[in-house]
């Protein structure tokens, strides 16, 4: 079977004037949305807080949990409906108070009020903002080190600092794509969606690994092509296999999206945008930027 | 071929326990395995972080240190006026009399003390300012530290909760996981109390009202007593005036046990002491018959009953309305002992054990269904290629859970999204490989050669993008904490898994199925 005809020959490159522009166009869509909003939505995890899950047993309307807050004075308590209809998610994103009295009062307030109702308390999440903080500092600090290994890698394997360098600038363009649609989404950043980006992060240098592998198969095949050309046949040979990879791994994600349950269903969402972006990305960003900067070079020697 | 199904065998010898909830014994003798840990977060419990006040411990080793040097300047007849511990580990000394003796004392004695300056008040009086070495400082600190963790290692030991993890985390942080515990406010409670024990006489000469307003006499303090009104359920703060020092800690606590009053039925904490606490003990009580002895908890009086006599044989008790669970939880910190520094819990998570089933049902179900699509997907896709393909990630899959098992990590919610994006390179390495057969063959290659370049030329490509994304799990490992690591962890041995059965168990199976069985005909 063959899902893409052998002899395809798709001007991929060709279009790189106008995916230049849907890239820039998505970028600032996504950094819009993030700076309008003013910073990316943190969960607890990052920024600290309460967060506590509830199931009744019968049933509670959310207005009721939300007066059972405000009348131990916490009016600026989140409440809201988690998966099923008797769940409920509140959250509560103070830092300057004693946070562990709080979750006790919290959850003290909650049983005697709803005494009937056989509530539970599945989860709790207390967090001090100093570890939020602490978490976010260390992710960041990793994966940026990650990257610069990543480059390091690419680079020599490749033998040309474009390589690595098409490849994490392609990776940043996913990040900043995903981030931008979590704040669209109004997503809550949280562990689950870190576990997410560093999924997108693997999949798409996975994706960019691949092309270029092909074009430095090429590069010695056809020593008289251009580049440009080298590029676009690589990624028209290797077609087939990534729409089948991101294909079935989009397959994954989509049941994950619908039988994952809510924690899970956040989760499925991004990583489907990031996938999108890590399939476009290695074909519209990694390789025009390691031909942009060929061409620089290569311009820099003749002048 | 015997390689390939020892190293099969025995992955999913380790694997079985998990499955399997009964195995006999020997199993495990002969197995080096367990079952997969689950994480918090898929089995249920509580994950706390403490950070250990150790400021907190050097402040009371220095407050000692002064009450030590003001009764041996005393003892030493050297007249001392004001003597107070400062900021910054400081103590300010003001004394007067032969300068040669006390300075001798402190040589002598206060090794540990720092002289900072020593200014001439008025006549013959001197001011001196200490530092405590900050040598001394980080011993301290780095005691109360190691301490702290005894001490509620010992708590949850008594307390009973299976498999708990008690680590030290940087340098003041422990990290304690407790798996299925059902209560969980109960175990911080446990946890996170201080329970410092003290004996202190009540200040009967000193004016409560007064203290009250403020003018609390030298050498006094207030502190207060919980009551709760058996009527009203409402609980009413009894101030008292008591004096400052400290005749006697839980520190020479034998025992501490549950006992049940028999007059009123209600439960109280009977206490031991040891050979040093009991003539101690017998020693106060004999000092200071029909006065005033209160029994002090983390700054709370519990009660202050009238010695009425010399009390001998080491035993008190603590009573104050308590509940059984109360009182058993008093008695297990009291037995295990005083944390040396408060600690303050910086981080709480729990997740009930439903809500980890939902997750663990929930994963399974989607797995399931997964895994049925990608096999049916590569079946309708690559016919009998696809089946060799789907025994490639079918043994990739015991690889992990096997060497997950061996290991003894830890999975968790992101450690199964590591788990997912090995899958995918996986099937990504079967897709590669096969493809690169179909175009080779395409080419009009033989069989044989179509095979042979087909692997040949993928590998490399495998190699790179699993290499590259094996550097980042091993950067993210090294770099990253908790949840990014347990995703490192899982996709790490994912992708080694993945690099051997893609690349060489499937290549194994090709070349037996065109060599052996000398098939002509590839179904790709």
């Amino acid at each position: 079977m063959e899902i893409i005809p052998p002899n395809a020959r798709f001007d991929f490159i060709g279009k790189k004037k106008y995916t230049f522009w849907i890239s820039i166009l998505a970028i600032l869509v996504s950094l819009g949305s993030i700076f309008l909003q003013g910073g990316l939505r943190y969960g607890v995890d990052f920024a600290g807080g309460i967060l506590i899950q509830v199931r009744f047993s019968k049933g509670v309307e959310i207005s009721e949990v939300r007066r059972a807050m405000e009348e131990i004075g916490l009016k600026d308590a989140m409440v809201q409906n988690f998966g099923e209809e008797n769940e409920f998610l509140i959250r509560l994103e103070k830092s300057a108070m004693d946070l562990e009295e709080m979750s006790k009062k919290i959850q003290a307030s909650l049983q005697e009020r709803f005494k009937e109702k056989a509530l539970e308390i599945r989860r709790v999440e207390v967090v001090g903002p100093k570890v939020g903080k602490d978490l976010k500092r260390k992710a960041l600090w990793a994966i940026g080190l990650s990257f610069l290994a990543m480059l390091v890698y690419v680079a020599w394997r490749f033998k040309q600092v474009s390589y690595g360098l098409g490849g994490i600038v392609a990776l940043i363009h996913d990040i900043i794509v995903t981030f931008g649609a979590i704040s669209i989404a109004r997503l809550e950043f949280s562990l689950s969606l870190m576990a997410v980006i560093l999924t997108i992060i693997g999949f798409s240098i996975n994706d960019t690994i691949v092309i270029f592998d092909r074009v430095r198969e090429n590069i010695k095949k056809m020593r008289k092509e251009s580049l440009e050309n080298i590029f676009n046949t690589s990624i028209n040979e290797t077609l087939g296999r990534t729409i089948l990879t991101s294909g079935t791994v989009m397959m994954v994600v989509i049941v994950l999206f619908f039988f994952g349950g809510p924690v899970i269903h956040d989760f499925a969402f991004t990583l489907m945008i990031g996938l999108i972006s890590g399939t476009y990305s290695t074909i519209y960003v990694a390789s025009p930027v390691v031909l942009f900067w060929n061409r620089l070079i290569s311009k820099k020697r003749k002048g | 071929m015997i390689l390939y199904t020892a190293v099969t065998l025995f992955a999913v010898l380790l694997f079985l326990p998990t499955v399997v909830s009964e195995l006999p014994s020997w199993y495990f003798k002969v197995i080096p395995t367990e079952k997969i840990h689950l994480g918090l977060d898929l089995q249920g419990g509580m994950h706390l972080v403490l950070e250990v006040e150790a400021e907190k411990a050097v402040e009371s080793y220095l407050e000692r240190i002064k009450n030590n040097l003001r009764e041996e300047l005393r003892d030493r007849g050297i007249p001392v006026g004001k003597l107070e511990r400062e900021k910054n580990n400081q103590i300010v000394m003001e004394v007067s009399g032969d300068k040669e003796k006390w300075e001798k004392l402190i040589s002598q004695r206060y090794g540990i003390l720092q002289e900072l300056s020593t200014t001439p008040l008025e006549k013959g009086i001197w001011r001196v300012t200490f530092v405590l070495d900050p040598r001394q400082v980080e011993q301290v600190k780095k005691n109360a530290i190691d301490q702290a963790l005894e001490t509620i290692r010992n708590r949850i030991d008594q307390f009973g909760v299976s498999e708990p993890e008690i680590t030290l985390q940087g340098v003041d942080r422990i990290l304690i996981q407790l798996p299925g515990i059902r209560d969980p406010q109960r175990a911080i409670n446990l946890i996170g109390r201080t329970a410092l024990l003290e004996f202190k006489l009540v200040d009967e000469e000193g004016n409560l009202e007064e203290a009250l307003k403020g003018n609390i006499p030298e050498g006094s303090i207030i502190l207060y007593q919980r009551v709760v009104d058996p009527k009203t359920g409402g609980t009413k703060k009894i101030p008292w005036l008591l004096k400052e020092k400290t005749l006697m800690t839980g520190e020479v606590l034998k025992d501490a046990r549950v006992a049940i009053d028999s007059q009123f039925g209600e439960p109280y904490v009977a206490l031991e002491f040891d050979d040093i606490g009991a003539k101690l003990f017998e020693q106060i009580t004999g000092a200071n018959v029909k006065k005033r002895l209160a029994i002090i908890l983390d700054d709370n009086v519990y009660s202050a009953p009238v010695i009425q006599e010399k009390i001998g044989g080491g035993r008190a008790q603590i009573t104050g309305r308590f509940d059984m669970k109360e009182a058993s939880d008093l008695a297990i910190v009291l037995r295990a002992g005083a944390l040396p520094a408060p600690v303050k819990i910086i981080e709480q998570r729990s997740v009930g054990p439903s809500l980890g089933q939902d997750s663990i049902r929930k994963g399974i179900f989607s797995t399931i269904v997964s895994a049925i699509l990608i096999v049916l997907f590569m079946i309708f896709y690559y016919r009998g290629a696809g089946v060799i393909a789907n025994i490639a990630l079918i043994l990739n899959v015991l690889f992990v859970l096997g060497a997950l098992a061996i290991f003894r990590a830890t999975l968790t919610l992101p450690g199964i999204a590591g788990l997912v994006l090995s899958i995918g390179m996986a099937v990504d390495a079967n897709i590669l490989i096969h493809e690169r057969i179909k175009e080779e063959l395409r080419w009009g290659k033989t069989i044989r050669a179509a095979i042979e370049q087909g692997y040949h030329r993928a590998f490399v490509t495998i190699i790179d993008s699993n290499l590259t994304t094996l550097i980042a799990a091993l950067f993210l490992y090294q770099f990253g904490t908790g949840p990014v690591r347990g995703f490192a962890v899982t996709l790490s041995i994912g992708i080694l898994a993945n690099i051997f059965t893609a690349v060489y168990v499937t290549r194994w199976v090709f070349d037996f199925l065109t060599l052996r069985l000398k098939v002509k005909r590839l179904s790709i």
